[in-house]
């Protein structure tokens, strides 16, 4: 990885950072432009794309019947899967999921899953037998930085553009009819990480900071100002005073975004 | 779901298998459980059983994986087909997979990588029976494995999980109060330095509630803390004995 920034580079980004100070000139706590396109894929059910600075991420979502897991028989199911494509980084590579991709997914899906925002129950279609299944799949295009909150904006960008066939039980068979309902999203869960480096914590990195950060730390946070998923990451540590002021961070950038988007 | 209503606490606030809030499961830890590796320790945390091997440091395999500047700390989790009520598959799962990677990234805090070039340490976690709050307890005994091993490390990691039961946040879920409860925290943590090294969240917590949970998880850590260096010293003094 380091071959790409050379270790000057790094060097450079961690000092300015001890000054309070980044390569592109943002504040510490400073978030890159967000800007959200919807619909963008005609054949998928539901799509978005997000870009967050440099970093882009498309969101298909597709979706399908099939049958509900024996211990949720009247709900639908969703299910996350990510992709970091080779057009989105030297580093990446062909394959099948790596721990990077799955992290990606897992925490995705727990930020949408936890905070209930999709209702289950409204995708079943014969209890225990047969129920829309939600295939959510983030396609990483462009990795500059913080993939995990891009990923989970789009994914919700994505949900709430999402349309299920209309459809009608007669004798005991499924029949597709015309036109679409959109899928019942009750909620709009925000995700944001704050990476630490050198002991400071910072919003929304980049790529290259990623490269010389510590650890990072999301936080996942519901209308009410209730947190619903949490993910630690990175090699390093953080203290308890640096937990909370992350998670204060969180649901700070949470409203503002909130506001922003009308979510 | 109508399991649900069922109270997992009573009136008194004692919870189904009679523990009290802030109250561990009983914790037992052994230190060099097994011949071939390196290091090895052995955890029952409830009903939990899990056993931990490290290797190294030692060339890292396969090679590419090798880092010219500090030492690569590998770590499989891995759960015994049997270890759970239905059978699980042996292949590894998208769940393994991550906790592997979390686990790895709660354990390096721990170690001078940089001190180690070219070299790796592989830790393999095997749970043998799961019963809620597995990451925890493979933490707390990786940890252990890896001291057993002779690699130095800045403290040891404790796991434990904090959470919402009902209404109330407690210590140390177990199976059905991790299925049925309202949220797990599960927290690693080294107590000499103070520092968090993994922490996630699934479930609804409002801020304060999550602010206590993580505050009770690292009492709990303190406690097992204690263990750990209890289990160390339980092998390693009695090697002393045989040596005078």
């Amino acid at each position: 990885m380091s071959s790409l920034v050379t270790k000057v580079r790094l060097k450079q980004i961690e000092q300015l950072i001890e000054k309070g100070k980044r390569l592109d000139d943002r504040g510490l706590l400073d978030t890159r432009e967000i800007k959200i396109e919807q619909g963008v894929i005609e054949k998928a059910e539901g799509s978005a794309r997000v870009f967050l600075g440099k970093t882009q991420v498309l969101v298909g979502v597709k979706v399908e019947t099939g049958e509900p897991f024996p211990d949720t028989p009247n709900e639908g199911v969703l299910t996350v899967n990510a992709e970091l494509v080779p057009v989105a980084s030297p580093n990446f590579e062909p394959g099948p999921p790596d721990e990077n991709s799955i992290e990606l997914a897992r925490v995705v899906d727990r930020g949408i899953r936890e905070s209930k925002c999709i209702d289950n129950e409204k995708l079943c279609i014969e209890p225990g037998k047969k129920v829309f299944v939600v295939f959510v799949d983030v396609y990483v295009l462009n990795h500059d930085g913080n993939l995990i909150d891009a990923a989970a904006l789009a994914a919700m960008a994505a949900l709430m553009n999402t349309k299920m066939p209309n459809f009608e039980i007669k004798d005991g068979e499924l029949k597709i009819k015309q036109g679409y309902t959109p899928l019942p999203v009750k909620g709009h869960p925000i995700t944001v990480t704050t990476g630490k480096i050198s002991g400071h914590l910072i919003s929304d990195p980049t790529a290259e900071e990623e490269q010389v950060m510590d650890s990072r730390i999301t936080f996942a946070t519901k209308e009410d100002g209730k947190i619903c998923a949490i993910q630690k990451g990175g090699s390093g540590y953080f203290s308890p005073q640096q937990i909370l002021e992350a998670s204060k961070i969180a649901l700070d950038k949470a409203v503002e975004l909130r506001k922003k988007l009308d979510w | 779901m109508n399991e649900k209503q069922e109270k997992l606490i009573d009136k008194k606030g004692i919870r189904l298998d009679g523990r009290k809030a802030d109250e561990l499961r009983p914790v037992k830890l052994q230190v060099g459980v097994l011949g071939n590796a390196d290091g090895s320790a052995y955890i029952e945390h409830g009903k939990n059983k899990i056993l931990a091997a490290a290797f190294g440091p030692r060339e890292v395999h396969p090679k590419h994986l090798m880092q010219a500047d500090r030492m690569v700390l590998k770590v499989r989790y891995h759960m015994a087909p049997f270890s759970v009520q239905e059978r699980k598959s042996p292949a590894p799962s998208r769940r393994e997979v991550e906790l592997s990677k979390v686990i790895k990234e709660s354990l390096e805090p721990a170690l001078f990588l940089e001190l180690y070039p070219r070299t790796g340490v592989d830790v393999f976690i095997e749970v043998l029976q799961a019963d809620g709050g597995t990451r925890c307890a493979a933490i707390t005994a990786a940890a252990l494995a890896i001291a057993d091993a002779g690699v130095p490390m800045r403290d040891l990691v404790v796991g434990c999980a904090a959470g919402k039961v009902d209404d109330t946040v407690v210590l140390d879920l177990y199976d059905a109060e991790d299925k049925l409860g309202a949220a797990d925290v599960p927290v690693a943590y080294m107590p000499s330095l103070n520092a968090i090294t993994l922490l996630q969240m699934d479930g609804i917590l409002d801020p304060e509630e999550f602010e206590k949970a993580v505050n009770m998880a690292m009492e709990g850590c303190k406690k097992i803390y204690d263990m750990q260096k209890e289990a160390l010293k339980t092998k390693y003094m009695v090697v002393k004995e045989v040596e005078e």
